[in-house]
């Protein structure tokens, strides 16, 4: 097999479909980094989430000694043991309850700097600043009005937070706008196919003279066929190119520049989320097209 | 080299067969003229033995291989050892007539040395000798058709397959093209030609086999295009 006369091949096919090249290039980048973004706010969405998102569904968080003074329930300063214990054999004697942990001040601070390591509002923290708390696990996720009308108004408990309640709202857009992008993508991915599908159907037909003779002398299939899929794997790399430009792209203006300015208090996903997409993009954009090249030829090439 | 038992074939849409139970042997060394009006199923002929196309009924056996059993992948292996030539030459027009007869030993991976050296040698057993650079369309009939011939015996196949090689050429540029064929022949190459040309099959004195809406009406030695009605 010569490497140069394929070469050649693929060079004359790719000028020769100029036009439809081009515009397969453009629906695959397209569809790939739509692809990437959706992939991106997954992780955006785990990143937001924190340690004990998936884990409860209510929060108890407990007096500190710096809230003394104040209105409410902690003006008479830090929870003592006593009160632990009793809301804890409280938490354990209802039936709704399935599981309660226990995240002292020290392991708070822990959790808080592991979810916002890249952000400077860490610094400005210490452990005797974080609360204690008990989250609780239910049994039934929708009651937790139940611990909330039990628990709120106790002495030595600051707030009762329904974990969901947050970021839910949040976490909806994000998935609402995830499933649009992926439909969206789903729709230029069927373009991009047939796009490649007809590029070789075109590509077939004007060596149809080769390729028949090539036939003719015995040429193996693969050897036949080869061209045409490099020629469809060359243009949908190219176009995967151009997918992880403009996610690195978006990464740089949008979430670095301009995102993490007007929301510090968000931890946004780091470089290391989007460089470990763009080889899944880049081979997904040189393996589709190829596949689908390959299906397309077995109708408009004979072999 | 060929052997046809019993092999009838029809195409899907057509009601007549193209071929009907033809049987019939070719030796190595032989060359065989294939006639038979426009239809008669010459063209289809060829095609079985080119596995272009597969038989309904019957076996087709070429250079001992039954190509009823012979898988896909294997075709180009069986086709690297068969040349075939076209009525229409079916050169590249884009490529010199080196690179055209180049082209068949380069698509099956030959190594560049050996190219060099073979293309020269069989443009001038032809007789084209020195036109390694014209293109095709600086050439006359006859001499693209035996650029054709170069490409398709450059790899030294045991069966010559020609399908009306001289149809669209004059008497004399078809007579040396024939003598051209003789010469392959005598190397000990199978030569198996469908022809129209009545006036070259009666100067061959070859076999000839006939072929009639599909059926073999004649396999005649030293025979003659056909008998005067």
């Amino acid at each position: 097999m010569r490497g140069q006369f394929v070469l050649s091949e693929i060079g004359v096919g790719l000028r020769r479909n100029l036009t439809m090249t081009f515009a397969v290039i453009v629906s695959v980048a397209l569809s790939l980094a739509l692809l990437g973004g959706s992939l991106l706010a997954r992780d955006q969405v785990n990143e937001m989430k924190g340690y004990w998102y998936d884990k409860v569904q209510v929060s108890i968080f407990l007096c500190n000694e710096n809230d003394e003074g104040l209105s409410g329930n902690c003006g008479k300063g830090a929870v003592t043991e006593q009160q632990k214990k009793q809301i804890k054999s409280d938490l354990n004697e209802l039936g709704i309850v399935d599981k309660v942990y226990y995240e002292s001040a020290e392991e708070a601070y822990k959790h808080y700097k592991e979810e916002f390591k890249d952000s400077p509002v860490v610094d400005s923290l210490t452990p005797d600043q974080m609360q204690e708390s008990y989250r609780v696990k239910l049994t039934d996720p929708t009651k937790f009005n139940v611990i909330s009308s039990a628990f709120s108004d106790r002495p030595g408990v600051q707030q009762v937070q329904d974990q969901k309640d947050l970021l839910e709202n949040l976490f909806n857009l994000l998935n609402g706008m995830n499933v649009a992008a992926l439909c969206v993508m789903a729709l230029m991915l069927v373009v991009a196919l047939l796009l490649i599908v007809n590029t070789v159907r075109v590509s077939a037909f004007s060596r149809r003279r080769e390729t028949g003779i090539m036939r003719l002398v015995g040429a193996s299939g693969f050897y036949i066929q080869l061209p045409f899929i490099l020629e469809a794997a060359i243009a949908g790399l190219i176009g995967a190119g151009f997918a992880c430009f403009l996610l690195v792209g978006g990464k740089y203006f949008l979430i670095d520049n301009w995102l993490q300015d007007k929301i510090p208090l968000i931890n946004f996903i780091g470089w290391e989320a989007v460089v470990k997409v763009l080889p899944l993009i880049l081979a997904v954009g040189v393996l589709m097209p190829a596949i689908a090249a390959f299906f397309a030829l077995r109708k408009y090439l004979k072999v | 080299m060929i052997r046809f038992d019993n092999v009838s074939k029809s195409y899907p849409k057509q009601n007549r067969a193209a071929l009907r139970e033809v049987s019939l042997e070719v030796e190595r060394g032989e060359f065989v003229f294939l006639v038979g009006s426009s239809g008669s199923g010459k063209s289809t002929f060829l095609r079985l033995v080119l596995r272009e196309e597969r038989t309904n009924h019957g076996r087709v056996h070429v250079l001992g291989k039954d190509l009823a059993r012979l898988s896909n992948w294997k075709v180009p292996q069986l086709r690297r050892q068969l040349g075939t030539v076209f009525q229409d030459f079916r050169l590249l027009p884009n490529k010199t007539v080196g690179e055209n007869v180049a082209f068949a030993l380069e698509v099956i991976g030959k190594p560049r040395g050996q190219i060099r050296k073979t293309v020269p040698e069989v443009l001038d057993l032809v007789g084209l000798g020195g036109k390694d650079d014209r293109m095709p369309s600086e050439l006359s009939g006859g001499e693209q058709q035996r650029v054709a011939i170069a490409r398709a015996f450059v790899n030294r196949p045991m069966l010559l397959l020609a399908d009306e090689p001289t149809g669209n050429l004059d008497p004399q540029t078809s007579v040396g093209i024939m003598k051209l064929l003789d010469r392959i022949n005598r190397t000990g190459t199978t030569v198996l030609m469908a022809t129209h040309d009545q006036q070259i099959v009666d100067q061959m004195r070859k076999r000839v086999i006939e072929l009639e809406a599909g059926r073999l009406v004649r396999d005649q030695s030293r025979g003659v295009y056909g008998y005067q009605h």
